[in-house]
C-alpha cells in the first residue's frame, strides 16, 4: 500500500503515537503510586499537613496541563536544576494525574464502611495490617474503573506537552500536514491511533475486572 | 530574585488581565453554548427518532476518544479545505462547542436514564406530551440532579481553553508565556496564570453549590 499517496508517513505518525504512549505510560504509573501515597497521607491528623495537602490538590486540579507543563519547563531551571523536556512533561503529567488520583481514593476511603475497620481492630490487626490486608483490596476494586477513566482523560490531555517542544503524536501530525500541505490526513490517521491507545486501555480494566472477579469466587 | 519578579508582573499585570479575561469570555461563551447544544442533543437522542440518536451516540463516542487539542487541529486546519474560513478564536470557539457539547450530552442522558420512571409516567397521565414534558417536568430535574457533573465540565472547558493558546488564541496561558519568554520571569508570569485558573474554577465551584442549594429550598 502506497501511503504517501494519501498523505501519510506511518513511519514518524507510529514514533510519535510511542512518544505518547510512553510518557503517558510513565506518568500514569508514577501517578497511582504519588496519588495514593497523597490520599494516605491526607487521612492523617498531622497538624497542618491535610489543609495543605487540600489546597496543594484544588490548585493542581484547577491548572490546565498545558500550562503545568510551562511551568515545570521554565521554573525549574530558573531554581537551578537542569530539566529535560521528556523530563519535565512526565514530571507536569505525573503531578496533574496523582492529585485526581488522589481525590479518587479518598472518595473510596470515605465510603468504606467502618463497622469493617471495627472488626479488624477487634481482631488485633494493626493499622499497616488494616490497610494493606482489609482497606486497600476493597476499595481498589472499587475505584479501578475511576482511576482508568483518569488515565484516559491523561492520554486526551497529553498533547499538550507538546507546548515544551515535544513532539509526540498530536504535533507529528500537525507537522506532517504542514509539509505535505494536506492537514487533515495525518490528523485523522493521528486519530485513529488514540482511538486505539484508549480502546486498549479499557480493554486491559475489562480483563483486570473479571481476573478480580474470578478471583472472589 | 523572587520579588524582582513579582515587582516586573505587577509593572504587567495588564496583560495577564486581558488574558485572563480573554479566558473568561471563551469559557464563558462555550460554556453556555456547550450547555445548550449538550441540552439539545439529549432531547434527540431521548425521542424517537431512532436513525438520528444513533448517529449522534457514535459523534459522542468519537467526541470522548478525541484529544481536545486534536479536534482543534481538525476545525483550525480542515475547515478552510471545505472552503470555511474562521479566525483562530471563532475556531477555538467551534472546537470548544462541539466538544464539550457532546460531554454535555453524554452526562445529561446518563442523568435522564437514571431519574424515577415514575416522574415521566404521571406527567403522561396529566397530559403533558413530547418536547413540553421535557421541557416542564423532565429538565428542570435533571439540571439539578446533573449540577456537580455539569459544573466538572465547565472546569473542563475553562482547562481546555488552555490549549488554544497552541493555534495563537492570545488567553491566560499565551500571556503568561510570552511574559515569562520577554522578561524571564517564569516564576511570578507561570504562578500568575496558575492562580487566575484557581480563582476562576472556584467560582464556578462557588456558583454550582449555591445553585444546588436554591434548588433544593424549593423542592
Amino acid at each position: 500500500m502506497n501511503f504517501t499517496q494519501w498523505g501519510l508517513e506511518p513511519g514518524p505518525l507510529l514514533l510519535g503515537a510511542l512518544v505518547t504512549l510512553g510518557l503517558t505510560a510513565i506518568s500514569i504509573a508514577l501517578g497511582q503510586v504519588v496519588g495514593l501515597g497523597l490520599a494516605l497521607l491526607r487521612r492523617q491528623q498531622w497538624g497542618l499537613l491535610s489543609p495543605l495537602l487540600a489546597a496543594y490538590i484544588s490548585v493542581i486540579r484547577a491548572t490546565p496541563l498545558l500550562t503545568l507543563a510551562l511551568a515545570v519547563f521554565f521554573i525549574t531551571p530558573a531554581l537551578g536544576y537542569d530539566i529535560s523536556a521528556p523530563a519535565a512533561a512526565i514530571l507536569a503529567m505525573t503531578i496533574n494525574t496523582s492529585a485526581f488520583n488522589c481525590e479518587i481514593w479518598r472518595g473510596g476511603f470515605a465510603q468504606f464502611p467502618r463497622d469493617q475497620l471495627d472488626a479488624a481492630k477487634a481482631g488485633g490487626m494493626g493499622a499497616t495490617l488494616r490497610l494493606r490486608r482489609i482497606v486497600l483490596p476493597q476499595v481498589g476494586r472499587q475505584v479501578l474503573p475511576l482511576l482508568v477513566n483518569e488515565m484516559t482523560i491523561l492520554i486526551k490531555n497529553s498533547p499538550a506537552v507538546a507546548v515544551i517542544g515535544i513532539v509526540e503524536l498530536t504535533r507529528t501530525a500537525v507537522r506532517i500536514g504542514a509539509n505535505t500541505y494536506r492537514p487533515l490526513p495525518p490528523l485523522i490517521a493521528a486519530l485513529v491511533l488514540y482511538i486505539l491507545i484508549i480502546w486498549l486501555v479499557v480493554a486491559a480494566q475489562r480483563y483486570l475486572e473479571r481476573h478480580y472477579k474470578a478471583r472472589l469466587t | 530574585m523572587i520579588v524582582h519578579e513579582l515587582v516586573v508582573a505587577w509593572k504587567h499585570i495588564g496583560d495577564l488581565l486581558d488574558g485572563a479575561a480573554l479566558t473568561v469570555v471563551l469559557s464563558v461563551v462555550a460554556g453556555a453554548s456547550s450547555l445548550l447544544l449538550g441540552c439539545g442533543l439529549t432531547l434527540v437522542l431521548m425521542s424517537r427518532q431512532r436513525r438520528l440518536a444513533s448517529v449522534l451516540r457514535g459523534f459522542i463516542e468519537l467526541m470522548r476518544c478525541t484529544p481536545f487539542l486534536l479536534l482543534a487541529y481538525l476545525v483550525y486546519y480542515g475547515l478552510p479545505s471545505f472552503g470555511l474560513r474562521m479566525s483562530n478564536i471563532q475556531s477555538g470557539l467551534l472546537a470548544l462547542l462541539l466538544y464539550h457539547g457532546a460531554y454535555v450530552a453524554q452526562i445529561l442522558r446518563a442523568g435522564w436514564l437514571a431519574r424515577p420512571r415514575e416522574e415521566i409516567e404521571a406527567g403522561l397521565a396529566f397530559g403533558f406530551r413530547g418536547v413540553l414534558l421535557a421541557r416542564r417536568l423532565i429538565l428542570p430535574n435533571l439540571w439539578t440532579s446533573c449540577a456537580p457533573a455539569l459544573g466538572n465540565q465547565m472546569i473542563q472547558v475553562v482547562k481546555d481553553t488552555s490549549f488554544l493558546t497552541i493555534i495563537a488564541v492570545p488567553e491566560l496561558t499565551s500571556a503568561a508565556n510570552s511574559l515569562q519568554s520577554n522578561y524571564y520571569i517564569p516564576f511570578a508570569a507561570l504562578f500568575s496564570a496558575v492562580f487566575f485558573y484557581w480563582l476562576i474554577c472556584v467560582v464556578i465551584e462557588l456558583g454550582v453549590s449555591m445553585l444546588r442549594r436554591k434548588a433544593e429550598r424549593f423542592q
